[in-house]
């Protein structure tokens, strides 16, 4: 009977190695081990032997029993590694081909600038307001020091729409509608699309987008203007960027400026980006005048302060390297795609 | 605005100093420079030669080899085809490796077998014309009658060398259009002393009186006029000083008596005008409006219509010139001119700029008049044109002048408040530091008051005169504070809104568009809008630029589609696009239009259809939070198939459609691809949105899934069958999924089949077989009620 149980144990052990799948594994489990298997018959015999040869017997079967489940274990799990290798071979992909693309959509670069300057501005405590495209004339240029035959209507080339309403050529008459409603302190941005009779061609537009800003408070000074556009030139164009304010006029802020930066391309030195002046201007701005916080109900020898007015196309056509305007109007998908 | 230099120098003497420097300080004072260039600038080795003799080309009929003297000792042999030069002749010669106007290089070489080491110049060549040098030839060699060297560079021999700097002059400073304004600023800028120069005039001809009567009929339009006599005029060339400073400036030399005129406008930003004598009917002057019906033939040979609402000079019986404006044919100074009258005169700047305007003629004349200038320069600018008439020999200056006056020649008083300034702009200077600025422009002082020079009429408020002191200060010497602390920045919730909009539009797949808020009333027909549609009213541009951007838009969908035409035509395969876009919807005649925002989205391409519009709107406005909607199929929308669009509502108000375009539409269009479109309108989604969330606990118990397969006539809407499956499962329904939709073989023509996948899920228990069977039960006699029943 040890002859038996040895010989069973070999043929276990060289039939496991040999088995292949899982399959074959269960059935060699149930051929040896299973309840009609070829050890259980064995053990069956057990009665026909000594009490002496008993325990030492039943100890052996034990042990092979023990072996060969061991062994079922250890080649169960040879097998599965193996199939997973040939597995992972067999699903080997070309990884260098192009991924699953979902299509995405695009905002306008417009869109993007201008929120870029509105989230600088709230950053600073200003508040967005918009106001009408179609505007009174009064609004648009009375209120702001500019009357009838004023020259400065000759160069704002306007639409109108009969004689006291307009296109609105700038988003300035929004500050007056502020004034007149809000009192002190006023720390307001107002964006908006503006309209000028000016052909279609590469640098012109009879429709374009401006971001105007106002400030009125008591003690605003002609410094607290300075500091603010430096703040955000340096947060637009980088914390290295040169500013320089310049003398220039409007009629509804006095003392006015234009505000220049150092030119990107050529650091001052003059190239062609910057016309070879080395600077580029960037926006107008000025402490409000006078007349124009009188206008609006706010008493000037009390109050003071300051507006800022830029063209957001100009300043996303710098940026992108856009050479001409109208791409930003004929929204091809392929230029759109590329912000 | 041009500006000589050398003129300029007249007037102020200024370091020497790099241009760069001149112009970048000029600029930071207020006089914004936007260019400069020197005469002559490109020419290079071009210098004065004589002929020392003449000879015919060995092989040439025309040719001529000359031996010319440049001063060098040895003569330079040069081949030339001039026909006008003779030994002895003193001209412009182009060396061997030199450059004229153009970038031109000239380089030594042979003419039919002569060498040639240069090049003899003409007029042209150099870049002048005979306006320049009226005693030159203009087909042929430029003779010059100069006093120069040999060997001297040509552009120094001829003064073509001064430097002309180009200045943007803004609207507020018109005295600055004159070289005596911007000597002016030069001299404050660079704190030297302006040298002005008073004119004198010998006359001594005689008295005008009883020659020349004037009278200013409309005196609000011209506060000061005045002119004089000049007798035994004396047409020809002004000198040369004169041409050459007036081609700085950018004017062409014609005569003395013009060139004069002209002198004295740009030296003193007044214009004149001169009037021959013999053409002013009974010597009668009358500045006066022109009576209705009125015309002119003005200068430039245009006979004009006049109104009352320009101003003229006029004689007895007719207009002779429009006034600032330009003169009559018969004005002008001719051979035989005998005597002429100058005239210096100030008009009122409107009246200038709406008559310039009427007429469309805006002159050189006009241009200045219109910003305001000062009466009370008149009569020195009429003196220095008499005095360069003497200095010219032009003319015999007559003994007074004819003038009235309606002007003030009063300053401007303005209190110099120094303590306001400082803190207006946040500088620290002394009174007496300020009232230094101040007197650098002219400005005089009575005790702490301001006398403002009549010529700074833009000088009128405080904040006025601290822009003058914050300039000569130095902008950029003024700190740079941060505003105080404490403001809250923030968008508005309609803001955010807008943002969340954009945002999930994007995400979706769909760019954002930019177009023009104005269109043609074409497009209206061109999107098939009912001719009596009130979407037709719009607001009408009275000036528009063309018809195709004459009305403000009353919808944005053509807008939308005229984008997708064009990236259709440029043969974009697919786009997805969206506009927050503004629509002017008119009120009342004279109010203003309502402004409103639709989103506006449009797709054709990448198998695009209803279904994928349709889905979109529907969750942008679960995004947005809009629930309760309803959703109707509707024939009604011209603009889009009949079959395929919907009209979605809110309230009983229109919340938007979504559609496919209706295919004559596209055609409209030129787009032969299927275009979807939706529109919904923002400011009712923004009022009706309830954007505030409550947390929903997960559920704790399975569901259960059930599929339907019914039967129903065709016409019957799957919102419909989908309405009554809700009322059945009440609140055990999760969920109602669409999967299938057949018609066709097996079914009875006029009917579909309709299968739903439906889950249930109770929140307090497990379903059982039992529950699941009695509610499938009521489900299905709800939808048996709507006339779909069990597919067998």
């Amino acid at each position: 009977m040890k002859q038996e149980l040895e010989a069973i144990r070999e043929k276990a052990m060289r039939e496991l190695e040999e088995a292949k799948g899982q399959q074959v594994l269960e059935s060699l489990r149930i051929q040896y081990l299973g309840k009609k298997g070829e050890l259980t018959s064995i053990l069956k015999q057990m009665g026909s032997l000594s009490a002496e040869e008993r325990p030492k017997i039943g100890q052996l079967a034990n042990e092979i029993r023990a072996f060969i489940e061991q062994d079922l274990v250890k080649r169960a799990a040879e097998l599965k590694e193996e199939e997973t290798a040939r597995r992972l071979e067999k699903e080997k992909i070309d990884v260098t081909m192009p991924g699953t693309r979902h299509e995405l959509g695009h905002k306008h670069p417009l869109s993007i600038e201008l929120d870029a300057i509105k989230e600088i501005f709230v950053g600073m405590g200003f508040e967005i307001v918009e106001g009408p495209e179609v505007e009174y004339d009064y609004y648009n240029f009375e209120a702001l020091n500019i009357p009838k035959d004023h020259p400065a209507r000759d160069t704002q080339d306007t639409f109108y729409i009969n004689d006291n309403i307009l296109l609105r050529t700038q988003t300035s008459p929004v500050q007056v509608r502020v004034m007149e409603k809000q009192k002190p302190p006023i720390r307001i941005i107002s964006p908006g699309r503006v309209y000028r009779s000016d052909a279609v061609d590469a640098t012109h537009s009879p429709l374009f987008h401006q971001i105007e800003g106002l400030v009125v408070d008591k003690g605003i000074t002609f410094a607290d203007l300075k500091g603010t556009l430096e703040t955000f030139v340096k947060r637009m164009y980088g914390e290295d960027s040169v500013v320089r304010f310049r003398p220039h006029h409007f009629p509804f802020t006095e003392p006015s400026a234009e505000v220049d930066v150092q030119c990107f391309n050529c650091h001052g030195e003059g190239c062609r980006l910057c016309k070879g002046e080395g600077w580029i201007e960037i926006l107008g701005c000025g402490m409000v005048h006078p007349k124009v916080l009188s206008n609006c109900g706010i008493d000037p020898e009390v109050y003071s302060g300051f507006a800022l007015g830029m063209g957001l196309e100009r300043v996303v056509m710098r940026k992108y390297s856009i050479d001409d305007m109208r791409l930003f109007y004929e929204n091809d998908v392929r230029f759109l795609r590329q912000f | 605005m041009n500006l000589s230099m050398r003129w300029l120098k007249e007037f102020v003497t200024l370091d020497e100093m790099p241009m760069r420097d001149f112009t970048e300080a000029m600029t930071m004072s207020g006089s914004k420079v936007e260019g400069w260039e020197t005469e002559g600038g490109e020419i290079s080795n071009v210098i004065v030669g004589k002929i020392l003799s003449l000879e015919k080309h060995p092989d040439s009929d025309h040719l001529w080899v000359t031996q010319v003297d440049v001063g060098s000792g040895s003569p330079v042999q040069i081949v030339t085809g001039a026909q006008n030069l003779k030994a002895d002749d003193v001209v412009p010669v182009a060396m061997h490796n030199s450059t004229l106007p153009g970038g031109t290089k000239i380089k030594k070489g042979k003419l039919r077998g002569v060498e040639s080491n240069g090049m003899l110049c003409s007029l042209g060549e150099l870049g002048l014309t005979k306006h320049d040098f009226p005693y030159a030839v203009e087909d042929g060699i430029f003779v010059l009658q100069e006093d120069c060297a040999l060997g001297q560079p040509i552009c120094e021999a001829l003064g073509f060398n001064d430097t002309k700097v180009e200045f943007e002059i803004t609207s507020n400073r018109p005295d600055c259009f004159s070289v005596i304004g911007l000597a002016r600023e030069a001299a404050a800028t660079f704190d030297k002393p302006l040298r002005l120069h008073q004119p004198e005039v010998k006359a001594g001809h005689g008295s005008c009186a009883g020659l020349i009567a004037l009278r200013v009929e409309a005196p609000d339009l011209c506060p000061f006029y005045s002119a004089k006599v000049v007798k035994n005029v004396r047409v020809k060339p002004s000198p040369r000083w004169m041409r050459e400073r007036l081609r700085a400036m950018g004017v062409r030399p014609i005569n003395n008596i013009v060139d004069i005129t002209n002198y004295v406008m740009l030296e003193y930003g007044q214009p004149m005008h001169s009037f021959d004598l013999r053409f002013i009917k009974d010597s009668k002057i009358h500045v006066r409006r022109a009576k209705g019906g009125e015309t002119i033939t003005t200068l430039d040979g245009v006979e004009r219509r006049l109104t009352e609402n320009n101003l003229v000079i006029a004689d007895a019986e007719k207009p002779i010139a429009i006034a600032g404006v330009m003169g009559g044919e018969y004005s002008g100074i001719v051979d035989d001119t005998n005597t002429i009258v100058f005239e210096s005169a100030c008009f009122n700047g409107a009246s200038v700029r709406i008559t310039a305007r009427d007429q469309g003629m805006r002159t050189d004349s006009s241009s200045r008049y219109e910003k305001g200038l000062d009466p009370n320069n008149c009569l020195p600018a009429l003196e220095r044109a008499c005095e360069l008439v003497e200095l010219l020999d032009a003319g015999d200056v007559m003994d007074d002048a004819v003038m009235e006056s309606h002007a003030s020649s009063e300053r401007r008083r303005i209190r110099l408040d120094a303590d306001w300034i400082n803190r207006f702009l946040d500088i620290r200077l002394s009174e007496q530091e300020m009232k230094t600025i101040l007197k650098k422009l002219d400005c005089t002082f009575d005790g702490n008051d301001i006398l403002v020079p009549t010529f700074r009429p833009d000088l009128v408020h405080k904040a006025d005169i601290a822009e003058e002191i914050a300039r000569f200060y130095g902008y950029n010497k003024i700190p740079a504070t941060a505003l105080p602390g404490g403001a809250q920045g923030k968008y508005s919730t309609y803001q955010k809104f807008e943002r969340t909009i954009s945002d999930t539009m994007l995400t979706l797949g769909a760019s954002e568009i930019m177009t023009y808020s104005f269109i043609s009333p074409k497009y209206y027909d061109k999107i098939r809008m009912p001719a009596d549609s009130p979407r037709r009213k719009s607001i009408t541009i009275s000036n528009p630029l063309g018809e195709d951007t004459s009305i403000m838009r009353t919808t944005a969908l053509p807008s939308m589609l005229e984008v997708l035409s064009r990236n259709f035509n440029n043969r974009n395969p697919a786009a997805c696009l969206f506009e927050l876009a503004g629509e002017y919807i008119p009120t009342e005649e004279n109010k203003l239009p309502i402004e409103k925002k639709t989103l506006t989205a449009g797709m054709y391409g990448d198998g695009c259809d209803f279904f994928t519009a349709k889905g979109m709107a529907e969750q942008i406005l679960e995004k947005l939070c809009v629930f309760g909607y309803d959703i109707e199929a509707s024939q009604e929308e011209s603009s889009y198939h009949p079959g395929r669009c919907a009209v979605l509502s809110l309230n009983g108000k229109r919340l938007g459609v979504i559609g496919e375009i209706h295919p004559k539409v596209a055609e409209n269009y030129g787009i032969t691809d299927r275009i979807c479109c939706f529109t919904l309108d923002v400011d009712l989604m923004f009022a009706t949105a309830k954007p505030e969330k409550t947390y929903v606990p997960l559920p704790k118990f399975p569901a259960v899934t059930r599929d339907l397969a019914l039967i129903c006539d065709d016409e019957i809407p799957v919102l419909k069958l989908e309405r009554a499956i809700i009322r059945g499962a009440g609140n055990l329904l999760e969920k109602i999924n669409l999967f299938d939709v057949y018609r066709g073989e097996q079914i009875q023509s006029g009917k579909k089949s309709v299968a739903f996948s439906i889950l249930l899920r109770s929140n307090d228990s497990t379903m059982t077989e039992e529950h699941t069977a009695a509610v499938m039960k009521k489900i299905m006699k709800e939808l048996e009620k709507d006339g779909a029943n069990l597919r067998s």
